[in-house]
């Protein structure tokens, strides 16, 4: 009976202590505004009492498996070009190419070219109207291009390869006369296929600026004509 | 003034070849890596449809030339757009499209889904990167960006553009915020808000002038138009206030379109 007694005679007060803790806590909660927070939180959702077994079956992986994507297309070039008033030199540049839709792409190009004399400068063998720096003809442009024409070329009998005729323009910039050029182009190319992820390209491309280099100011077409050869990856 | 000019010259052009070889090398790094990749092993689906077509190109119009009947298996190579090479028991290459793809089963029997980038990727897709041109208060400009967004509606882009007038050149850098208000629809439109540097660069031969670089800070509104996969179009209107050294500021108008990808 003591014994009861003196456990009743501890157990009180550690009661009250823990009610005085706990209310403690609240009011400090309520000081700093958490409290109205706490007590505007739905009510802990109970455990259905239908789900007895815990489902031990692993979800089936129905995700992409992780397949060779090749949409890019990079590669690089050589060829002809004219520019007005300056003769035709060699171009050469690099292009990143992006695969969007079996018809449409994007490219990015950059090419690199030299003028040459004018016709006055050549007759008149007076001095140069422009610096051998300043006849550095560079390009940057992106265009937009579409498979226009997709098709097959058969090489004899037993050989087939594909290929596609395509339209494409863009806008970019021509740094020539150390001046630079807001610049358009358009052309078509033929994209032919070597294997599935090796091509050759022949392009031709017209690069459109307006320049008062010689006076009076006009629009230039800059004809360029080049191989390529491409990559997909 | 000519001496200038050549200076200018010069330290462009060893900078174009540079980047030419820069770009050059990353490419090869990539193809490498592709190479590399397309080394792994081959995943293997088994047809489920009475038949799978094979074409003899990545495209509608190219000749389907083989079947695969129901059970058969293939490996599928490579994917390009939504066209899938494929070869069957024979050995026969071919191109499958993406619907009849998913017909196919992988090798524990369950179905198999070829990930299409559609419009809801447009919504939740984090990084975007695109290309516009138009036109900056009489001049043309060319601009890329790349964007990355905290959430739906916010996003950070850095911009760089490159200005083309008749009497000066130049080139602009900037950072903004975009808010897109109803992200999830196709044609979404979003408010701009953003601060950069603008260098200009008077052209010799019209106007005596010196470079000069001004901050300005800008605010403006555009739509993004989801297109295709993972392809977008963008339209713009900003108006920015260049902070001159001058006594009045300067107010330029911008308007531009272009195309953008996200990732």
């Amino acid at each position: 009976m003591e014994s009861r007694f003196r456990v009743l005679f501890l157990a009180l007060p550690l009661v009250l202590t823990m009610v005085l803790l706990l209310s403690g806590c609240a009011a400090t909660k309520n000081l700093f505004g958490m409290g109205e927070e706490e007590q505007s939180l739905p009510p802990a959702e109970a455990p259905s009492p239908e789900q007895v077994i815990d489902p031990e079956v692993a979800r089936r992986d129905v995700r992409e498996p992780k397949i060779d994507t090749e949409d890019f297309e990079v590669g690089a070039f050589v060829g002809i070009m004219s520019i007005e008033d300056f003769g035709s030199d060699v171009v050469y540049g690099a292009r990143l190419a992006y695969h969007i839709t079996e018809g449409l792409f994007v490219e990015a190009a950059a090419g690199q070219s030299e003028a040459g004399l004018t016709s006055f400068e050549e007759l008149s063998g007076g001095a140069p109207i422009l610096s051998d720096s300043d006849r550095e003809f560079t390009y940057y442009n992106l265009s937009l291009g579409y498979n226009l024409f997709p098709g097959e070329v058969f090489l004899g009998e037993g050989r087939a390869f594909n290929t596609s005729l395509y339209l494409i323009g863009g806008l970019g910039s021509t740094t020539f006369a150390a001046d630079d050029r807001f610049t358009v182009n358009v052309g078509a190319g033929y994209r032919f296929l070597l294997t599935d992820s090796i091509s050759l390209h022949l392009d031709f491309r017209d690069h459109l600026f307006d320049t008062d280099l010689l006076g009076t100011e006009k629009t230039v077409h800059n004809i360029e004509a080049h191989v390529g050869m491409t990559v997909f990856f | 003034m000519s001496e200038l000019n050549t200076i200018t010259t010069r330290s462009t052009s060893p900078r174009t070849r540079l980047s030419l070889a820069v770009l050059l090398i990353m490419l090869s790094q990539a193809v490498t890596v592709s190479l590399a990749r397309a080394a792994d092993e081959y995943h293997t689906v088994s047809v489920a449809d009475p038949y799978l077509e094979m074409h003899t190109g990545p495209g509608r119009g190219y000749p389907k030339f083989h079947v695969v009947e129901r059970g058969e298996a293939v490996e599928i190579l490579k994917r390009r757009t939504d066209w899938f090479l494929v070869r069957d028991a024979d050995g026969v290459d071919g191109w499958v499209d993406r619907a009849q793809m998913e017909l196919t089963l992988g090798p524990a029997g369950q179905n198999i889904e070829f990930a299409e980038t559609d419009q809801q990727a447009f919504t939740d897709s984090r990084w975007e990167g695109g290309v516009l041109a138009g036109d900056f208060g009489g001049a043309n400009i060319i601009s890329i960006y790349s964007g990355y967004s905290l959430n739906p509606h916010v996003a950070v882009e850095v911009w760089g553009s490159q200005i083309l007038g008749n009497f000066s050149n130049g080139w602009m850098a900037s950072v903004n915020v975009v808010h897109e208000t109803w992200p999830e629809w196709r044609i979404s439109p979003f408010f701009t808000l953003g601060a950069g540097v603008i260098h200009t660069k008077p052209k010799s031969t019209i106007v005596q002038g010196e470079d000069r670089t001004d901050q300005a800070a800008h605010a403006g509104a555009g739509l993004r138009i989801y297109a295709t996969r993972r392809f977008m179009l963008r339209a713009e209107y900003k108006s920015y206030v260049a902070f001159t050294s001058r006594d009045d500021n300067e107010e330029v108008e911008e308007w531009k379109v272009g195309f953008a990808f996200f990732f």
